[in-house]
């Protein structure tokens, strides 16, 4: 199912419950926004994961384009050319010391 | 306008010189020495018993080091130059007996006068870490700061086991381990640190038994409690680097709060079932854990740590970036993570690198931070991924 003209969607793997296991989706959209609303029509529920009610991106997930973190680009409304990866990095507070 | 030469001039007809054998015997009959070459020069070695003070610092701390005026006192340099502007400024601050050492530390050496290096190994030591020796980047130097470091790994588990093993293996001095739990038997699936004989005894307990049994070197401090707002920073105090090897929201965000508030590095790590992230904090120069995540997730979106498990072997490959990132901090060698962050998925073995930046608004290191931890909140949510996590 990979494109090489979409956008590919790295998914970590608390996540991938929705994805029926895959750590890469590949979507289409011209903005990172656009993306993340093609993966949540996609795949039913992982949309609530990654957004609050207003629709905003939740405080603790952060969204990467090509390694840099859309926060210090343009936020949702960072633009994407086809080929880019899109990182979904949640807080991991999961360590191991219990 | 007089140049450098002539003043040095007038410095030298001002203050008395003695050679290193005449400076050898003042020494042997009471004379204070004291050496004003700095810091990374005197690494190289220097007169047993000297009294180390940077020509910079002299003036400033002489007198808490030297009470009495008229102890004789001789400075000395590497060649005998900034002794003598040493020796004047003493004398004018009225020290009565100064003199400067002709020659320096490179003329005591040549004379066959003793010195040494400022901690040398012992042959034992030598043996032991003869590999690191051999590489110039670690090298006497390096193996001594290692020894003189003091690690603090938050969490006996399974990423403090391999950073416990490997940094006492390598010669780290002092390591302090927090955790408040006892082995289980289900621990042993990944934490490698403690064995099925111990099941039942603290883990602090069991982890200083496998250190000790490894290096002897090794001073083991252990600390049976759970961190909390009260003991942290004395806790942190003690040591030169942090290692966040815990479990749950609430001691990460205490963790890099008390480094972020006593400026000290936090090596980040965190695992999940097959995936895990590294990054290094250090604060100020580059983001800390708040600029990723300012709050922690509401308790409703984090599951419990019960319901995750981890691949076992996980653990080994995080853990064992965090005490390398933790090694290169000791020795001030390579590119540290900062500002970076390390994804480790195992099951496509894929590392990626993510750009961290730090958040100017961010509650913790940016301009409005709060300098004591009275007012913050640390309430366990759970000890998974917020949100994401999927029951």
């Amino acid at each position: 199912m990979s494109t090489d003209d979409g956008i590919h969607v790295l998914i970590p793997t608390p996540l991938r419950g929705f994805t029926g296991g895959e750590a890469r989706v590949d979507v289409h959209g011209g903005t990172v926004g656009e993306a993340l609303e093609a993966l949540a029509v996609k795949f039913p529920g992982l949309g609530e994961r990654l957004h609050d009610e207003d629709g905003q991106l939740r405080r603790f997930v952060n969204v990467f384009v090509n390694g840099q973190n859309v926060r210090d680009i343009a936020g949702t409304a960072t633009e994407l050319s086809p080929g880019d990866e899109i990182g979904i990095i949640p807080a991991m507070a999961g360590g191991d010391a219990s | 306008m007089p140049s450098y030469q002539d003043i040095l001039e007038q410095k030298r007809a001002a203050v008395r010189e003695v050679d290193v054998r005449q400076s050898a015997r003042m020494y042997e009959e009471g004379a204070v020495l004291i050496d004003v070459r700095e810091q990374d020069e005197v690494d190289q070695g220097i007169i047993p018993g000297a009294m180390h003070i940077p020509r910079g610092y002299l003036e400033m701390r002489i007198e808490e080091a030297v009470r009495d005026h008229e102890t004789p006192l001789v400075i000395y340099c590497a060649g005998g130059v900034r002794s003598v502007f040493g020796a004047e400024a003493l004398t004018e601050l009225g020290y009565r007996d100064v003199v400067s050492m002709a020659g320096g530390f490179s003329g005591w050496k040549a004379a066959g006068l003793p010195w040494r290096h400022p901690q040398a190994l012992t042959p034992d030591q030598r043996r032991r870490y003869s590999r690191h020796l051999l590489i110039p980047e670690v090298g006497e130097l390096g193996q001594q700061k290692l020894l003189d470091a003091s690690v603090l790994l938050v969490g006996a588990g399974g990423l403090g086991s391999p950073a416990a093993l490997y940094l006492a293996a390598a010669g780290v001095g002092t390591l302090g381990i927090v955790d408040a739990d006892v082995v289980d038997d289900s621990n042993l699936q990944r934490q490698i640190v403690h064995t099925t004989e111990r099941i039942g005894m603290s883990k602090v307990e069991s982890a200083r038994l496998a250190v000790e049994a490894l290096n002897p070197d090794v001073n083991v401090i252990t600390h049976e409690t759970r961190l909390d707002k009260e003991n942290v920073l004395d806790l942190f105090a003690r040591y030169d680097v942090i290692l966040d090897g815990t479990d749950n929201f609430a001691t990460r965000y205490l963790i890099n709060d008390a480094t972020v508030l006593l400026n000290k590095p936090n090596v980040h790590g965190s695992i999940f079932r097959f995936e895990g992230q590294a990054t290094t904090f250090i604060p100020h120069e580059g983001p800390c854990y708040r600029c990723l995540f300012p709050t922690p997730p509401p308790p409703e979106l984090a599951p419990s740590c019960a319901e995750a498990g981890v691949l076992g072997l996980l653990p080994g490959t995080i853990g064992m970036i965090q005490a390398t990132e933790t090694a290169k901090l000791i020795l001030g060698i390579g590119t540290p993570l900062v500002g970076r962050l390390l994804t480790y998925d195992a099951l496509e073995m894929e590392f990626r690198e993510l750009q961290l930046s730090r958040d100017p608004q961010c509650p913790m290191c940016g301009p409005d931070a709060p300098t004591t931890l009275d007012d913050i909140e640390y309430t366990d949510v759970g000890c998974l991924i917020p949100a994401l996590a999927v029951h």
